[in-house]
């Protein structure tokens, strides 16, 4: 039978003090903060990145699908599944498909990997949800919105949550929208938005649901529940007659913000991460219609370990100096660039070498034992020819063994820090370091490897590794890890 | 068992002559109006499929397109309530590839084999734009596809598909950019469509233990006719018999619709038995065997390829199309600009305007558009049933031509209709030809975009001279 | 000068050509291990006894490291050689300098281009002036050397094009015996004449495509070829030569742009160098620069082939084909070929060396018993030119 068999999640490192926005536009300091994608981050890698945390040590041979939801996707055409499913070394023959154009194309990415597994099509599918929607500055939208990604394995065997019963309905009204020439998410009056379409909907759905599994709102353990804001959230909880002490997953709006298309699955996996055998949790979400599913936890559930999830993402963070960095990175502010001439970029450069541009591979010489990023036909140490094996490296842990801070070269986050970067196994790769703070780079750090977007030269964006500090090494004392 | 149980086609009425965009080259292309969009195509090719279909039964709907008009809002949403199909329904769109549609085909397929629903509507339309001068700008069309997907009444079952998927920039569209880019073309064509779309068939042939004399016809996708004729002979079959036309002399390629509407073109000469191979192109490629049976008889009636691509009107000249598509801005009509729409009204008359239903007194039997509280013959108030208009067949009562009214194609007609078992409306007329409008002509109801302002796309329907085979 | 100094001091003991065509899988890195390996493994020997390198491309990478960082050399002298189109013959020149004056006794030859990296088709504008001369393209400024060569020597557009279809079907017949070559086909006049213009006068099948490849040489000295292989499996290098031009032509009046007086000079130093007084007599073969067939056509005369005005003649007469008097890009030259630029002038050679090794790939392309080829490879267009010549012989001409 279908259901989840693991999960995973990614929230930025970054968070921008609300008050800081507020100081901006001269408004009420509201506290708390939101998640913000760093410069090189975008829906692509922040999926990717939950991807990884998702799939943990399971064979990436055995998965026969990702599906990728998101509504700020960097193409209009061209599909960001396959940039994910190379970036993970998956096989050739995996079914990749793009789920967009609504904040519930998350849930909908869910259904059809569901329906993949339950009709026979696919053992198991990886169904990634991640979004970073931009609100036109000084609007409520940039206040309430967060980046970040959720992932779920789909599958028939060893799952770890059931899908008891599930509903859908579509509807037809224009709430939110943003239209294909549109930088920003628009919203119709919110007394209207909420009351004509969010609660109704909400409620329509959660009610059917009911009606369908027989069961009553007290039978579920915990609601993880789109809403737009906090104030929406609290009222929907309360008019499904949800208990918000005990059977409400905190929407951490304080401290991610509203994630879109994304939001209702981390809410999930935050659900998920508490979960113990038998639990019923109630999954709802809105967006031109809405979703909801009731999941039973499995035994399974509490073996499912070593996952970043929500929670470890959620400790280790860094703030943004301020207001201005924060749309700086979202490039809604041009600044003086180095002069210097565009970039190139070749297409079939980058396909011919997405083994390690993406799959970050090395090369292991099978003569003497050796390992070499880029991957190299023939060997540095010995010189034996065409005889190696590729090897991941994305997951292996490193130390900094050489970096600079380079103030020259063009970046949206001065001063660049280049890095050497030894890997476990001797690896030695030279890379730029992300999510970092320059005053606290220093030799011998660990160090981890994470996929970004390097630039925009060519009018496409191009994916590639860089090295961090790890993120456990964010976590602040007293957050309870 | 789950399979097609009916197809259906939307080609726009107007052909622009390829020879007006380059001299020297053949056939031509379908465009779009310009009150036309992927929705309202999708909407067209959905209407034909659903002939004779009691759309209650429908619980799903499935868009592709890699032309979407929205970012964030579902345009399957806005097609469901065209259709006026049930409000319960599975909707979902499939975007940013070319192999949206086969992708939102094998989701059908999923959802109807694993019990989540008994039949889902399947629809691809795109309206993809080249950059003026460019090989997509010439060999580009607008069209759409529409399946319906569902285990009984199949009449092509489709057991076996096979994916593979590539990463590869060969043809994109960024976020921001109006317009489709591609790399050096012996790159996309050797490297990617060549290569992909042989490893996907290769794939399939091997596990469904098929070779190239099994097909009765093969259907692919082809960025262009000579790379058609290509993979034709690639594939290893007999480019006269087994081959499906691909369509490109008299309509181009239409993107994430393009292969299945060659489906569908190929379903219309299918016979019970018939073995047919359908494969598609971008990030990958997915290949399907779809099998034909007895109920294909049963098919019928509605335009389909065939009846669409053989109504046309040429398009006047290159210089009509780059305003219809945007490209080329002329001065706008001295009137104060409109207000955008409101979302809430627009919610709120959504029965009449997108549904397009109207009331029937249950007192005197009065058939009324817009849908009134009191009846306008009667003055019963409040008991109505309610009407489908979209479907219905009407006739021109009184025009005018109002070169006042200052939309794209100058004179508007404004039409007053009367609809066959009752019911009026004024509405304005589109893909017409001035000197055929006359009082009295048959005409059907087509689902058109009015405008965008603020970001809101706003969709109405209007009403058009009734499209017959040729 | 010394016109004999180096005559005959350095041999050829190995080489290696890749596919040339569009290479998408393979990067330069990639080519030039393919061609350093068959290069090895002709002369027998290994990467460990090279002592130094020379590698020569247009665009295709910087330095020596360009050369060492795929092949593991590790701490050797090797340097990075440009000069045009001319690239190739001249690493092999500057390679051989260093083994005729006895410094290095073992040394590898590299010339690669990977040009398909560029989205383009034809060559991308290397060093170009922000206005003057600003989109002008190669074919297009052949072309003005066509319209005015034909006009000169009496022979209308139509008789021209004529001969350079000719020449055009010439080497794709040869190419056609030529498993290396990007295009193995043959055309007919008709398509020739017929093609879609590229710049007129010239039309498609006047030009050659743009492709990928790379080729090496492993030379040593003379002494050391003797050891190490039969007198019939080493070839001489006897001369070069290589004239810049100064661009004089393009902004002189007096330049009428029928003939290439670069060319002419360079190939007056090679046949001094090699002892040749009769070039049409003493070569047995030649490769030279058709990236378009207006160059094949003027370089006949240029070179001596032909007298000055009478290339045409000699084109009716089949002079220059496989069995004519004179052979001319026999295996398909540039238009089979393509034009990879640091790697051409290294494919040329490596014709030569396997004609006169009688290892032509096919033996349907095999020369009778030849002794001596001309390699010349020029970079620019009529009015700037930077032809670079290299002779090669058998090695019983050695005294």
């Amino acid at each position: 039978m279908a259901g989840l068999v693991t999960y995973g999640a990614y929230i930025p490192l970054h968070r921008l003090r609300r008050d800081d926005i507020a100081r901006a536009w001269g408004s009420a300091p509201p506290g708390g903060e939101r998640a913000v994608a760093n410069s090189d981050e975008d829906p692509i890698t922040m999926a990717q990145a939950a991807a990884i945390d998702c799939l943990g040590d399971i064979d990436r041979d055995s998965i026969d699908g990702v599906y990728l939801a998101t509504t700020s996707s960097p193409y209009k055409e061209k599909q960001a599944a396959t940039v994910v499913a190379r970036s993970l070394n998956l096989r050739r023959d995996v079914a990749t498909m793009d789920f967009t154009d609504t904040l519930r194309s998350g849930t909908l990415a869910l259904r059809a990997a569901l329906d993949a597994v339950g009709a026979g099509s696919a053992q198991r599918v990886l169904v990634l949800a991640a979004d970073c929607r931009l609100g036109a500055p000084r609007s409520e939208f940039e206040q309430i919105l967060g980046d970040g990604a959720a992932a779920l394995l789909v599958g028939g065997d060893d799952v770890a949550a059931t899908v008891e019963a599930s509903h859908t309905h579509s509807n037809e009204l224009i709430d939110l929208w943003r239209s294909s020439r549109d930088n920003f998410v628009n919203s119709w009056e919110d007394r209207f938005v909420i009351t004509e379409g969010f609660l109704l909907n909400m409620q329509e759905g959660v009610s059917q649901l009911l009606k369908k599994s027989e069961l009553k709102v007290q039978d579920v353990t915990k609601a993880a529940l789109y809403a737009p804001d906090a104030r929406r959230h609290r009222e929907i909880a309360a008019s499904l007659g949800l208990d918000p002490k005990t059977q409400v997953q905190d929407p951490m709006f304080d401290r991610v913000g509203n994630t879109g298309a994304a939001f209702a699955l981390m809410l999930l996996v935050a659900a998920l991460e508490e979960a113990k055998d038998g639990d019923r949790i109630l999954v709802a979400n809105y967006g031109d219609g809405a979703d909801s599913f009731i999941l039973r936890a499995t035994p399974q559930i509490e073996k499912i370990k070593d996952r970043q999830g929500i929670r470890k993402n959620l400790a280790s963070k860094r703030y943004l100096a301020s207001y201005e960095t924060y749309i700086t990175h979202r490039g809604l502010m041009d600044t003086e660039g180095q002069r210097r001439p565009p970039m190139v970029s070749s297409a079939p450069v980058l396909w011919r070498d997405q083994k390690w541009v993406l799959g970050l591979n090395g090369s292991h010489c099978q003569s003497c034992g050796r390992t070499f990023f880029p991957p190299q036909r023939i060997c540095v140490h010995c010189r034996s020819k065409d005889n190696f094996d590729y090897v991941p490296l994305a997951g292996r842990k490193g130390t900094l063994f050489t970096f600079n801070k380079d103030a020259l070269a063009l970046s949206a986050d001065p001063p660049e820090i280049w890095c050497r970067v030894h890997l476990e196994g001797d690896v030695g790769v030279y890379c730029r370091m992300t999510d970092r703070d320059p005053d606290r780079v220093e030799l011998e750090m660990p160090v981890e490897m994470t996929f970004r977007k390097f630039h925009d030269a060519g009018g496409y964006p191009n994916y590639f590794w860089k090295c961090r500090p790890t993120r456990e090494s964010f976590i602040e004392a007293g957050e309870g890890i | 068992m789950a399979g097609i149980t009916s197809y259906g086609a939307y080609v726009p009425l107007w052909r622009l002559k390829r020879d007006e965009i380059r001299p020297g080259l053949a056939g031509e292309r379908a465009v779009a109006n310009f009150d036309e969009d992927s929705i309202t195509l999708a909407v067209a090719a959905a209407t034909d499929c659903l002939r004779g279909i009691d759309r209650g039964t429908i619980d799903g709907l499935f868009f592709a397109s890699t032309t979407s008009p929205y970012r964030e809002k579902q345009a399957a949403s806005i097609v469901v309530a065209a259709c006026d199909l049930r409000h319960d329904v599975i909707t979902a769109d499939f975007t940013n590839s070319l192999r949206a549609g086969t992708a939102a085909l094998r989701a059908a397929l999923d959802a109807v084999k694993a019990g989540s629903a008994k039949r889902v509507l399947v629809v691809a339309a795109d309206c993809r734009t080249g950059m003026p001068g460019s090989d997509l700008e010439a060999n580009g069309g607008d069209g759409a596809a529409a399946f319906i997907v569902g285990d009984t009444q199949v009449a092509v079952s489709i057991d076996d598909y096979y994916c593979v998927s590539s990463e590869m920039l060969d043809v994109w569209r960024a976020d921001d950019d109006p317009y489709t880019r591609t790399w050096e073309d012996r790159f996309v064509v050797t490297q990617g469509y060549l290569k992909l779309v042989q490893e996907a068939v290769g794939g399939l042939s091997k596990k469904a233990e098929l070779e190239p004399k099994d097909i009765t016809k093969a259907v692919f996708y082809a960025p262009d006719a000579r790379r058609h004729q290509e993979m034709a002979r690639g594939l290893g079959f007999d480019p006269k018999t087994q081959v499906q036309d691909s369509l490109f002399e008299p309509m181009g390629n239409t993107g994430a619709a393009f292969c299945l509407m060659m489906a569908v073109a190929a379903l219309e000469e299918a016979k019970a038995g018939d073995t047919i191979l359908l494969a598609s192109y971008g990030d990958g490629s997915d290949a399907f065997i779809l099998r034909v049976n007895e109920e294909i008889g049963r098919i019928g009636g509605n335009l389909g390829m065939k009846g669409h691509l053989a109504s046309k009107l040429p398009v006047p000249d290159y210089h009509t199309y780059l305003r219809w598509r945007g490209i080329l801005t002329t001065e706008a009509v001295r009137r104060p600009m409109t207000e955008p729409p409101s979302p809430a009204a627009m919610w709120r008359e959504q029965d009449r305007n997108i549904h397009l239903l109207g009331v029937k007194c249950q007192v005197c039997g009065t058939t009324q558009y817009p849908p009134q509280r009191l009846c306008t013959r009667c003055r019963t108030q409040d008991r109505f049933d309610t009407v489908r208009l979209s479907d219905k067949k009407a006739e021109l009562f009184t025009y005018s031509k109002d070169a006042l009214a200052g939309t794209m194609d100058n004179p508007l007609v404004i039409a007053v209709i009367n609809f066959e078992g009752g019911g009026r409306m004024i509405t304005m007329m589109t893909d017409r030809d001035l000197d055929e409008v006359s009082i009295g002509m048959p005409l059907e109801m087509s689902f058109r975009k009015l405008g965008t302002q603020g970001g809101i796309h706003n969709y109405y329907w209007k009403c058009k001279p009734v499209r017959n085979r040729g | 000068m010394n016109p004999s100094a180096i005559r005959d001091k350095v041999a050829i003991i190995g080489m290696g050509c890749t596919k040339f065509g569009e290479n998408w899988d393979m990067s330069a890195e990639d080519m030039m291990i393919e061609a350093a390996y068959e290069a090895y493994e002709d002369a027998g020997v290994g990467p460990e006894d090279i002592e130094a390198a020379w590698v020569g491309t247009v665009a295709s990478g910087i330095t020596g490291n360009l050369l060492a960082a795929p092949l593991k050399f590790r701490f050797m002298p090797i340097t990075r050689i440009e000069n045009a189109c001319g690239t190739g013959q001249d690493t092999l020149r500057n390679a051989t300098l260093g083994v005729a004056c006895g410094l290095y006794d073992m040394v590898l030859v590299m010339g690669v281009e990977k040009l398909k990296d560029s989205g383009l088709s034809g060559l991308p504008e290397f060093f170009t002036h922000p206005v003057y001369g600003q989109g002008a393209t190669a074919p297009g400024r052949w072309a003005l050397g066509a319209t005015r060569y034909f006009s000169s020597v009496g022979l209308s557009p139509e008789e021209g094009k004529r001969c350079l279809a000719k020449i055009a079907m010439k080497n794709h017949h040869n190419g056609t015996m030529s498993p290396k070559a990007h295009f193995q086909r043959e055309i007919t006049m008709e398509q020739a004449l017929n093609a879609p213009v590229i710049a007129w006068p010239l039309g498609l099948f006047d030009c050659c495509p743009t492709t990928d490849g790379a080729a090496a040489a492993i030379i040593t000295s003379t002494e050391t070829a003797k050891k190490l292989r039969p007198a019939k499996d080493y070839v001489l290098v006897r001369g070069f030569g290589v004239a810049m031009g100064s661009g004089w032509g393009k902004e002189n009046f007096d330049y009428k742009y029928d003939y290439l007086p670069e060319t002419i000079a360079a190939g007056k130093q090679a046949y001094e160098q090699a002892g040749i007084t009769d070039p049409r007599r003493e070569l047995s073969m030649a490769q030279i620069h058709d990236c378009f067939t207006i160059a094949e056509m003027m370089e006949y005369e240029a070179l001596g082939f032909s007298p000055a005005g009478k290339a045409s003649e000699d084109i009716d007469a089949g002079t220059f084909e496989l069995t004519g008097e004179l052979p001319v890009n026999t295996d398909g030259g540039l238009k089979s070929f393509g034009h990879p630029v640091g790697a051409t002038g290294i494919r040329m050679c490596y014709e030569i060396y396997k004609q006169i090794q009688g290892k032509a790939q096919l033996p349907a392309r095999q020369l009778k018993d030849p002794k001596m080829g001309l390699a010349m490879a020029q970079g620019g267009h009529p009015g700037f030119l930077q032809p670079v010549v290299a002779i090669l012989g058998r090695s019983d001409l050695a005294k």
